[in-house]
């Protein structure tokens, strides 16, 4: 079974938040989660004026690391990508390596109480959304399918948790050709 | 409906922006194309198709705005949309000026990408389906010309029927201006492909060169003077039909070039090398027998059977029992609301000048002759007089001329119909058969003046 390194950077989020997360994957994408122990240097990937972090650059750091299968990098920092105001997450289209970051799904961020599990509600469908695309999915049309578009968190509340059924086909034909 | 049939290209200097959007726009499904130059760009845009394009404003060389122009030149149909930094913003709005669709500001708001793309995106279908509907319409009101009473013409209507919705090739034949091209237009407007194009390219009115050139398309730069990248007629029919009129005039050369299409669906534009796969379906018309083409060496035979499928033979209009008058009043009343004059029938004597005349150039001679009349006829009938162009029906009730030279009939004649139209001057000119430029310079050269 191909094993999904969950890295966590700059996380700031209660502890736990990990391994729940990665048993939240664990069986959309058929693989055997394991959270990376010890701090990543990702110093190099801040952009200090912005005050965010480049997703291209931290893609390319993870690809660094010595482990085999998916990499999710996990933030609670702000993310953004060269051109864009800020991403929630990014993932290398048909590769292994994507990011994820929780700073735009707290409820606090606008001004509301906090919601702790609605965070973590949001957290695992970005997760899977960006997982998909490293198993080769685009967008999908399908408003309650995960892999809808989405750029804000309110959107992400709109979209279920699940791949639809031509989504879900297609991750399986991609693992079967694994 | 999926994103992958929309093409989107990124023209930016700076590879981290390219490169940004070029993932972003992946991730949608979109066929992602980027240039880092606005030489590049153009490049890219004569190679294929790019449905909304990307431009940034500042770049070396060539900028944004240059490269506006060029596109609204070479692509029309591009949906452009600008990027701007923030200090540009006037820019921007001049881009909207001379054809931008909208813009956009760096940082970009992914939010406010989503947007504009997916509007961008509205506007290009809706053009799209405005196109096909014109088609549409145009095609659905045209076939309502094919008027008819005569069991002739009926067992022709029954034929059309049956054979519409299948997709086979059909070849129409009949003497010049019978409505080979109405045929096939009603063969068109009742298939199943009706929602797509009817593409009609008459064979006899180009030379080779230029027929090729007009049914393959051309790459840039294929021949001198091919500027631009063009779609020829058979990429323009992909979906619908292509009405080849006067086949026998196609040269032997073509004939080859144009057999391998309708065998193989496929073809490349000339100084292209990709293959080009369509689907459309041939109808084709003459007015020659290709039986002789062929014994003459003059048609290949294989193109012969190849589009001698299924025949339809179109009768001459004198052999089409009582469908002159209907004809003719149709026309009236087409012409009559065309020109908003209030003429509503045709006079007995009208009517048996029409059915004594033996209409060589068939319903089109007809249709010329209707519309002459409508404008000389004083309402609200058209009677015989009114109809100038039918052989033997002179205007008897002008005086007799006495003999003189060319130049003097000409002045005469000119003067009378300019009096018939009520000096509409427009209205003389159709009479005429010449433009109104030549009227004017007529009108000087003989100092006509209104009365």
């Amino acid at each position: 079974m191909t094993a999904l390194w969950l890295v966590p950077f700059e996380l700031h989020d209660p502890p736990g938040l990990l391994p729940w997360l990665g048993h939240r994957l664990e069986p959309t994408f058929r693989v055997q989660a394991r959270v990376l122990e010890g701090p990543l240097d990702v110093a190099a990937c801040l952009d200090k004026r912005r005050g965010q972090y480049d997703t291209r650059a931290l893609l390319t750091r993870l690809l660094e690391l010595p482990e085999q299968g998916l990499i999710l990098g996990v933030t609670s920092a702000d993310l953004f990508l060269s051109i864009f105001t800020f991403v929630i997450g990014e993932a290398c289209l048909g590769g292994r390596a994507a990011v994820v970051s929780t700073y735009r799904l707290h409820e606090e961020r606008y001004g509301l109480p906090p919601d702790p599990d609605r965070m973590r509600d949001r957290l695992v469908k970005e997760a899977v959304h960006e997982l998909g695309h490293c198993h080769g999915l685009v967008h999908c049309g399908d408003s309650r399918c995960v892999m809808h578009a989405s750029s804000a968190a309110e959107d992400v509340d709109l979209k279920g948790y699940e791949l639809c059924s031509t989504c879900h086909r297609s991750v399986a034909n991609a693992r079967g050709r694994g | 409906m999926s994103n992958d049939r929309y093409g989107i290209l990124i023209v930016d200097d700076e590879f981290s922006v390219r490169d940004s959007l070029f993932h972003w726009f992946r991730k949608d499904g979109f066929r992602v194309g980027a240039a880092e130059n606005a030489a590049a760009a153009l490049q890219e845009l004569q190679k294929e198709p790019w449905d909304v394009a990307l431009l940034d404003i500042k770049m070396p060389g060539m900028d944004g705005m240059e490269l506006l122009r060029r596109v609204r030149q070479v692509s029309p149909d591009t949906v452009v949309l600008m990027l701007t930094a923030h200090g540009t913003v006037e820019t921007a709005v001049e881009a909207l000026k001379i054809g931008a669709y909208d813009y956009l500001t760096k940082p970009i708001d992914p939010d406010e990408l989503v947007r504009v793309v997916t509007k961008a995106l509205q506007h290009r279908r809706l053009a799209d389906e405005n196109a096909q509907l014109r088609t549409k319409i145009a095609v659905l009101s045209e076939s309502d010309e094919l008027v008819s009473g005569s069991p002739q013409m009926k067992r022709v209507m029954d034929m059309i029927d049956s054979l519409a919705p299948t997709d086979v090739t059909v070849l129409i034949r009949g003497e010049s201006g019978t409505g080979k091209e109405l045929v096939a237009r009603a063969i068109h407007a009742r298939s199943n492909r009706r929602f797509f194009p009817h593409v009609a390219i008459n064979c006899g009115a180009l030379p080779e060169s230029l027929l090729e050139s007009e049914l393959f398309g051309h790459e840039r730069g294929a021949f001198t003077g091919a500027q631009h990248r063009r779609r020829g007629k058979l990429e323009q029919a992909d979906g619908g039909t292509l009405f080849l009129d006067e086949v026998g005039s196609i040269s032997l050369r073509t004939q080859v070039e144009l057999l391998r299409v309708l065998e193989t669906k496929e073809f490349a534009r000339i100084g292209g090398q990709k293959a080009i796969r369509v689907d459309f379906r041939v109808v084709c018309a003459t007015n020659q027998s290709l039986e002789e083409l062929v014994a003459k060496k003059e048609m290949r035979e294989d193109l012969y059977f190849r589009i001698n499928v299924f025949r339809i033979d179109l009768p001459p209009l004198r052999e089409r029992d009582g469908d002159v008058p209907l004809l003719a009043r149709h026309f009236l009343k087409h012409f009559a609301t065309k020109t908003d004059k209030e003429v509503t029938d045709l006079a007995p004597d009208a009517l048996a000048a029409l059915s004594r005349h033996s209409w060589p150039g068939n319903v089109r001679e007809l249709k010329n002759v209707i519309e002459r009349a409508v404008i000389l006829a004083e309402p609200p009938v058209v009677r015989a007089k009114d109809l100038v162009a039918v052989a033997g029906v002179a205007a008897p009730a002008e005086a007799p001329e006495a003999l003189g030279s060319l130049a003097d009939s000409e002045k005469a004649h000119i003067a009378r119909v300019l009096e018939r139209c009520g000096w509409n001057i427009s209205q003389a000119a159709r009479v005429l058969e010449v433009d109104r430029v030549t009227l004017y310079n007529k009108i000087k050269k003989y100092g006509l003046r209104e009365q």
